[in-house]
């Protein structure tokens, strides 16, 4: 018996077992119909080569296994970023179920959002009355400061008029007259994630600035975008735009709402942009946003008002975090402290001890086309070599920028970049051209697993470790936080790869 | 089904009344009646548990409920481990469900299995406006050609597909023609019916619409008269294998297993069971029922959670064989009781008298109740996402009287409940874990076994129990208060 109440193993010892083991081959051999070992591992060889790497980029219709996800996820972030706001997701009930579950299992936190629940009978008669009814229980139960309303693929395909819906609804008496409930129409079948956080934010944006002008102020809106660092990137940026007394403003700020404590009782709302803010955000010198492709109507809307803006893209590094500094000083005429020149130059002497652990070491990467930029940049820093660059939404416009900032650096000389593709067309590259490493989200474990290239999680989603959200990426400081999550995966390698005693262990050397 | 004896208890009937009303107080008037029909309190003697189910979901409550393609690709058909599964639509649905049912197979991912894969459409606007068949015909072309050894496609519908006009059954068709493999076509848009239970009844159908009678035969397939079909077990965390196991020692020939870690052939040979047993009745009742009806074959509804009913039901399992059987399903509770009494000796001390909250799909908040009690613990509320009034009638066999019931709750009322009831432990979803543990309540997942398992059959019921121990008495509910503060702090010690 494999089992025992002294020693309880669960799956991860259990399955190992014989009488398990035994199990699986008779199911096997005797019920499951399977192809030949022989024949699985045929195919598994031909899988690896180049003749299906070429057919597998020949692909068409199919996708299988993207980084991305819709709309209305990158919606129910943004909202989840203001103060008292409640996602209102119209359309199917399913949908927002899965926003809850999906951000959930990321933050390890609450999630919340509404739907309207519409069923087949909405699909044929629209889904007004269920925004009427949706919208006066959510506001009478949940008591929220506002409700910020976006849309599923169903509401989209019908063509239900969210404008016109919620002012019926307000007619209606579902919530006052003078309620706040911003929107933003966000059709899974255009962009993703990326494209919903930034149509929310301009809907959201263009609902409290509706009919004011402008009284331009020496203030600073900061638009962090759909980050799954957000706890501890927006607290780090706060920290140096602090030390550096400039005015700013976050826009969209889910550090609180994704990080709250465990004291006894459940706070559905937490921090976050309030309305005030918000409003007052039409008087802003300029705007900054750390992610251009999560803001590039919302940037249009700033423009639109007078302010200057800047679009980074996921500032991570020395140069980049320079940039970000080199930007707001000039913006706001003050000076970048000491303070953080020392941090720097702490962040710099850690990469120079480090540095021949990395120097020429290959990397491929994937997620957001920001993040992308941004981790390549602070790579090349490093003397590491970027191999293939990855983002299943980057657009080719992307593209043509990814291939500018790897041919500015003679370490991304030998990088390729990937818009549009999947991770099944990543399996195939790093078969044929494999990298040192990986680094991207938790689905590239899978990759890890097939190709044998060790991952390194910096990317939305991560769900199979836990709390690296709260520490930073931005900033100095976050660098050294990415440079040691490297560099332990580096030597955790090294190490792996030399620790049979007698055999491989010549170089298990105790300093490194 | 029966009543196990396990321990006596009754729950606070007059309090949990006055529960229900105190939440419908905070409701609109036209939703609190609407609402009122989905919670009561559990009455000795009555025929259910006196609550409407299987109703339409409110708007702007928050259910915790989701779709039927939920139900259909996430529950029914994403575990058949040797056909490719498309999400026939945009990215979303099948990205959110990714790998998020740990159905555990074996097989080589990507080559003769694809479970942990994502497979979709990803429609773009152009697809919306001028129609998916197109593509989705060139999809299974790129499928058969990149994944030779798949055995079958099945196109889960989303939520568009229905809305446009799509012909997905004559694609299906076209093309299961030209590949000579089964292409089953389902309708599982997130908008029909009102939870994953209709996507069940979708999925259901397809099976037997498009592969019953449909695959090639088996000659060399002997028949035993033990033969039976394992359904309605999804393998989570390894379920499936760990009931397997007793009935393969009771002498039984588990000729299918549906669907956790099966194949297509599994789903194509089940007719030739002499008996069907079923695990998850909510979700695979309808094609038992076929089965009953079209080949014969009779159906059991079994439950391995907790030696109680694991003891129960292997008996009643093997009254439909012959005393051979009868004798090795004694022999089988005989060689795992000693276990089964350590594991209580070792965990009921510790969880003796705990107040358990239940809140889950179909299934689980009656199949688990024994299992608790085995530990000493005691149900004092149970909901289920998307059961149906048979579901609630059985319940009856379960939960004691004066249980709070509440169908389809919203995340207010959830929070309400367990505030004012403050339970020992709840069970439920990966939505309600972090807001209730923030509330001081201790938690598990009990839809994916918060990533443990397996809980079916005795080596289940060893980790559930050693589970429901860490989760209640965890040193970290006894920090809560910081030492400092002043004021008397919410209640927060689920621990002693």
């Amino acid at each position: 018996m494999p089992q025992s109440a002294e020693k309880i193993i669960d799956h991860t010892q259990l399955f190992k077992e014989p009488e398990y083991q035994e199990m699986f081959a008779r199911k096997r051999a005797e019920f499951e119909c399977r192809p030949s070992e022989e024949k699985v591992q045929d195919v598994a060889e031909w899988m690896k080569g180049w003749e299906y790497r070429e057919k597998n980029l020949a692909r068409e219709a199919l996708t299988i296994n993207p980084a991305k996800a819709c709309q209305p996820l990158g919606a129910v972030f943004c909202a989840a970023g203001f103060d008292g706001m409640l996602s209102f997701v119209h359309g199917s009930q399913g949908c927002a179920a899965y926003y809850r579950s999906h951000l959930s299992r990321h933050f390890k936190e609450p999630s919340t959002a509404v739907s309207s629940n519409m069923t087949e009978d909405a699909a044929v008669f629209g889904g007004l009355q269920n925004m009427i009814d949706g919208l006066q229980n959510s506001h009478t139960l949940y008591n929220p400061k506002s409700i910020a309303v976006s849309t599923t693929c169903m509401a989209e395909v019908i063509g239900d008029d969210l404008q016109a819906f919620i002012t019926t609804a307000k007619q209606k008496g579902s919530v006052p007259q003078d309620f706040d409930v911003p929107y933003a129409h966000t059709p899974a079948f255009q962009g993703s994630h990326v494209d919903g956080y930034d149509n929310m934010l301009e809907g959201i944006l263009k609902h409290y600035w509706i009919d004011a002008t402008p009284t331009p102020d020496d203030t600073i809106n900061i638009i962090p975008g759909f980050d799954g660092f957000c706890v501890g990137n927006i607290r780090e940026m706060k920290r140096m735009l602090d030390l550096m007394e400039v005015p700013y403003r976050l826009i969209s700020d889910a550090s609180d709402v994704y990080d709250t404590p465990a004291n006894g009782t459940f706070a559905m709302y937490a921090g976050g942009t309030t309305a005030e803010e918000a409003k007052a955000a039409i008087n802003a010198k300029a705007t900054v946003s750390l992610q251009e492709y999560c803001s590039k109507r919302s940037l249009s809307l700033c423009r639109d008002k007078g302010q200057e803006t800047v679009a980074l893209h996921y500032p991570l590094g020395v140069s980049a975090t320079d940039e970000f500094l080199m930007k707001m000083s000039e913006l706001s005429g003050k000076p970048i402290p000491a303070a953080l020149e020392l941090e720097r130059g702490r962040l710099i002497d850690a990469m120079t001890d480090s540095s021949s652990y990395i120097h020429g070491k290959t990397f491929s990467v994937f997620g957001d086309p920001d993040f992308c930029m941004g981790i390549v940049t602070f790579l090349m820093e490093l003397g590491a070599e970027p191999l293939h660059v990855l983002a299943t939404n980057g657009s080719k416009v992307w593209a043509k920028k990814m291939k500018k900032l790897l041919e500015a650096s003679p370490f991304g000389t030998r990088a390729q970049v990937w818009p549009g593709k999947d991770l099944w067309h990543m399996r195939s590259l790093l078969m044929t051209e494999p990298s040192d490493f990986l680094i991207g989200s938790s689905y590239g474990k899978y990759l890890e697993r097939d190709c044998k290239i060790p991952l390194i999680r910096l990317s939305f989603p991560i769900f199979d470790r836990h709390h690296h959200h709260r520490f930073p990426v931005f900033g100095y400081q976050g660098a050294i936080r990415i440079l040691v999550q490297i560099l332990d995966k580096i030597f955790d390698e090294l190490d792996g790869q030399s620790n049979v005693a007698g055999k491989t262990d010549i170089s298990f050397e105790l300093t490194r | 089904m029966t009543v196990v004896k396990t321990i006596d208890y009754k729950n606070d009937g007059e309090f949990h009344e006055q529960l229900i009303k105190e939440v419908l107080s905070a409701y609109p008037e036209k939703t609190a009646k609407k609402r009122a029909k989905h919670l009561a309190v559990t009455q000795d003697g009555a025929s259910d548990c006196g609550v409407k189910s299987n109703i339409k979901s409110i708007p702007g409550v928050m259910s915790i409920r989701g779709c039927a393609y939920a139900g259909s690709k996430g529950v029914v058909w994403g575990p058949v481990k040797d056909m490719v599964h498309i999400s026939h639509g945009p990215v979303g649905c099948g990205q959110y469900s990714w790998s998020q049912r740990r159905n555990f197979y074996v097989g080589e991912t990507g080559v003769d299995s694809f479970v942990t894969m994502q497979f979709t459409s990803d429609f773009q606007e152009k697809d919306i406006v001028f129609g998916g068949d197109k593509k989705l015909k060139k999809m299974i072309d790129e499928i058969e050609d990149l994944f030779p050894l798949n055995k079958g496609i099945s196109v889960m519908s989303e939520c568009p597909v229905g809305l446009i006009g799509d012909d997905i059954e004559s694609v299906a068709r076209e093309k299961s023609a030209q590949i000579n493999k089964p292409v089953v076509p389902v309708r599982c848009e997130g908008f029909r019916g009102v939870s994953q239970s209709l996507g069940h009844h979708i999925a259901n159908d397809a099976v037997r619409d498009f592969i019953f009678d449909k695959g090639k035969e088996e000659p060399e397939f002997q028949s035993t008269p033990y033969d039976v079909v394992l359904i309605g077990d999804y393998n989570i965390g390894g379920d499936a294998w760990s009931s397997r196991r007793l009935l393969e020692e009771m002498g039984l020939r588990v000729i299918a297993q549906w669907t956790g870690d099966s194949t297509l052939a599994e789903l194509e040979r089940a007719p030739k069971a002499k008996l069907n047993l079923i695990h998850c009745y909510r979700s695979m009742n309808y094609i038992s029922r076929h089965m009953e009806e079209k080949y014969g074959t009779p159906w059991y509804e079994f439950n391995l959670f907790g030696p109680s009913r694991i003891e129960m039901s292997l008996r009643a399992i093997a009254e439909f064989f012959d005393d051979q059987i009868k004798e090795n399903a004694e022999k089988v509770i005989a060689k795992y009781k000693p276990m089964a009494d350590a594991i209580i000796a070792r965990y009921k001390p510790r969880l003796e008298g705990k107040k358990v909250m239940l809140y889950v799909g179909g299934l689980r908040p009656r199949h688990m109740v024994n299992a608790y009690e085995d530990l000493g613990m005691q149900i004092v509320g149970a909901g289920y996402e998307f059961a149906h009034k048979d579901d609630y009638v059985r319940t009856t066999d379960y939960v004691k009287e004066g249980t709070l019931i509440f169908d389809d709750v919203t995340q207010y009322e959830m929070e309400t409940f367990i505030e004012r009831i403050r339970p020992d432990l709840v069970g439920s979803g990966i939505k309600e874990k972090y807001a209730t543990q923030k509330m001081g309540v201790p938690f598990r997942q009990l839809h994916s076994w918060d990533y443990s398992g397996p809980y079916h059959g005795y080596d289940g019921f060893a980790i559930f129990a050693r589970d429901m121990d860490m989760a209640i008495n965890s040193p970290s509910w006894g920090l809560f208060k910081a030492p400092w503060a002043k004021d008397a702090a919410p209640e927060t010690m689920a621990a002693e």
